[in-house]
């Protein structure tokens, strides 16, 4: 069972080779075969996942949540989404339509793009990536464009307030959330996403890196603009935020690319901190699976649980908490490190 | 064997046929009914849209875009800093500590002048 999918992978480029193919072609198609599995994990996840959060929200909230269709209404999101599908396309005609046509596919794109470089199991990774960890950051850092373009796009008062207050939020957590993992980086000595899984062999950077765990997941709820940190969209005050005018298949491509995205950030929580694949008995692409879902559910926890936050308690959060916070941090990391070589640890 | 950024570079291609493929398949599935006028106007709470949209906004935004820029090229640089750590020894960590200090007075500054309040 631990080495079902590497061997899978093996056997299919063993194949291929034998077929006389070059070694470089049979990557090729070996790479196009993980993408069509990344995609179909990720879009099939989303529809299981959209079901658990709306049903996880209901039993907080004391209610029963989807019920209707199938057993405890699992079947509800797959509705939802041939619905979303056999939608009407409407562009306002006042929007900037190459703008707003293109913010859902930009937007879809990086989110998908996180996952080339996580490792989902021992040796199960696309790309172990030298700057793996420094990768995942700022590609996971240009969703705040695509939802900048989207608000513009739209022409739309709403839309544009949202948004901008999506460029202010997210710019204010990316600071806190990059040098939270700083203190990891001092530790582990390297960017490579399989490398810190591997120092991670006898001890959790959770335990080593409390504080960096906390101002991480916090930014990240940020960054990920859920609940309680869900100002940009707001749909009670803002109908929606950036997304207002979308519609379709244009809208449920942003819906996809958020939760495509909580899904990375926790998969990343999940390696970086709780050692990643790493555990006892089960087989490691298991462990990474059940460690995420752990991550999601204190996610969804979080949302249904606080009130929304101001915005300048949200800003002043930020900026006069989690980065000096942040910066002890690191300060606090490095003594640590001098402190035990001292000793001779 | 591929490297490294050409298969990131192949599985980029490959992604941006993600979104491409579901809006054709929508398309494909999707009513297309003649769009009146009305439908196309911009939503705002069924009241018609006054004023232009794309004015300027207040500088609040501006000043954390100002600060943000440097604490994001500070974080750029405290990364290869902390990936070399271990063998740099004690010297580079008094180093860093400077440098970091130069920043946090530059925030307190901020702070001082009130660029951090949200109006």
């Amino acid at each position: 069972m631990e080495h079902l999918f590497i061997n899978i992978a093996d056997a299919f480029t063993g194949w291929l080779m034998n077929l006389g193919l070059s070694p470089w072609w049979a990557d090729l198609a070996l790479l196009v075969v993980q993408w069509i599995c990344i995609v179909t994990i990720v879009t099939a996840n989303i529809t299981v996942l959209i079901w658990l959060e709306r049903k996880v929200s209901g039993f907080f909230q004391e209610r029963l949540g989807p019920n209707r269709l199938g057993p405890f209404g699992c079947f509800q999101t797959i509705a939802d989404a041939i619905k979303l599908l056999t939608k009407e396309d409407i562009i306002p005609s006042a929007a900037d339509k190459l703008v707003f046509r293109t913010a859902p596919i930009f937007f879809i794109i990086v989110s998908v793009m996180l996952y080339v470089v996580l490792p989902m199991g021992d040796g199960m990774q696309i790309v172990d990536l030298d700057v793996g960890l420094f990768f995942f950051i700022s590609v996971g850092s240009l969703s705040t464009i695509c939802l900048l373009m989207a608000g513009w796009g739209s022409n739309n008062k709403w839309s544009l307030i949202g948004a901008m207050r999506a460029v202010a939020q997210m710019i204010s957590y990316e600071v806190p959330l990059a040098l939270s993992l700083i203190g990891v980086v001092m530790i582990a000595g390297s960017l490579r996403l399989s490398n810190i899984v591997a120092a991670q062999g006898n001890i959790w950077f959770i335990v080593l890196q409390p504080i960096a765990f906390i101002t991480y997941f916090i930014a990240a709820t940020a960054e990920l603009n859920r609940g309680p940190f869900d100002m940009p969209e707001a749909e009670q005050e803002l109908t929606g935020g950036a997304y207002t005018e979308y519609t379709g298949m244009r809208w449920a491509l942003f819906f996809l690319a958020e939760y495509t995205n909580l899904v990375a950030v926790s998969a990343l929580m999940a390696t970086v901190f709780l050692g990643g694949w790493q555990g006892p008995w089960l087989p490691s692409w298991l462990w990474i699976i059940v460690k995420t879902y752990v991550i999601m559910m204190v996610f969804f926890w979080l949302k249904w649980t606080f009130p929304r936050i101001r915005m300048d308690q949200l800003m002043s959060f930020s900026w006069k908490f989690l980065i000096p916070v942040s910066l002890a941090n690191i300060f606090l990391t490095g003594a640590g490190i001098h402190f035990f070589k001292w000793m001779g640890w | 064997m591929l490297s490294d950024y050409s298969s990131i570079g192949i599985f980029l291609l490959l992604t941006i046929s993600f979104p491409v493929i579901a809006l054709v398949m929508a398309w494909m599935v999707r009513p297309k009914p003649k769009q009146t006028e009305e439908k196309l106007t911009t939503y705002e709470c069924g009241v018609d849209t006054k004023g232009k949209t794309w004015i300027r906004f207040r500088v609040n935004y501006f000043l954390y875009a100002l600060v943000f820029l440097a604490f994001d090229v500070e974080t750029i640089f405290l990364f290869p800093w902390a990936v070399k750590f271990n063998s740099l020894g004690l010297f580079a960590f008094i180093e860093m500590v400077i440098f970091i200090a130069i920043l946090v007075i530059g925030l307190w500054y901020a702070w001082r002048e009130g660029a951090l309040e949200w109006h």
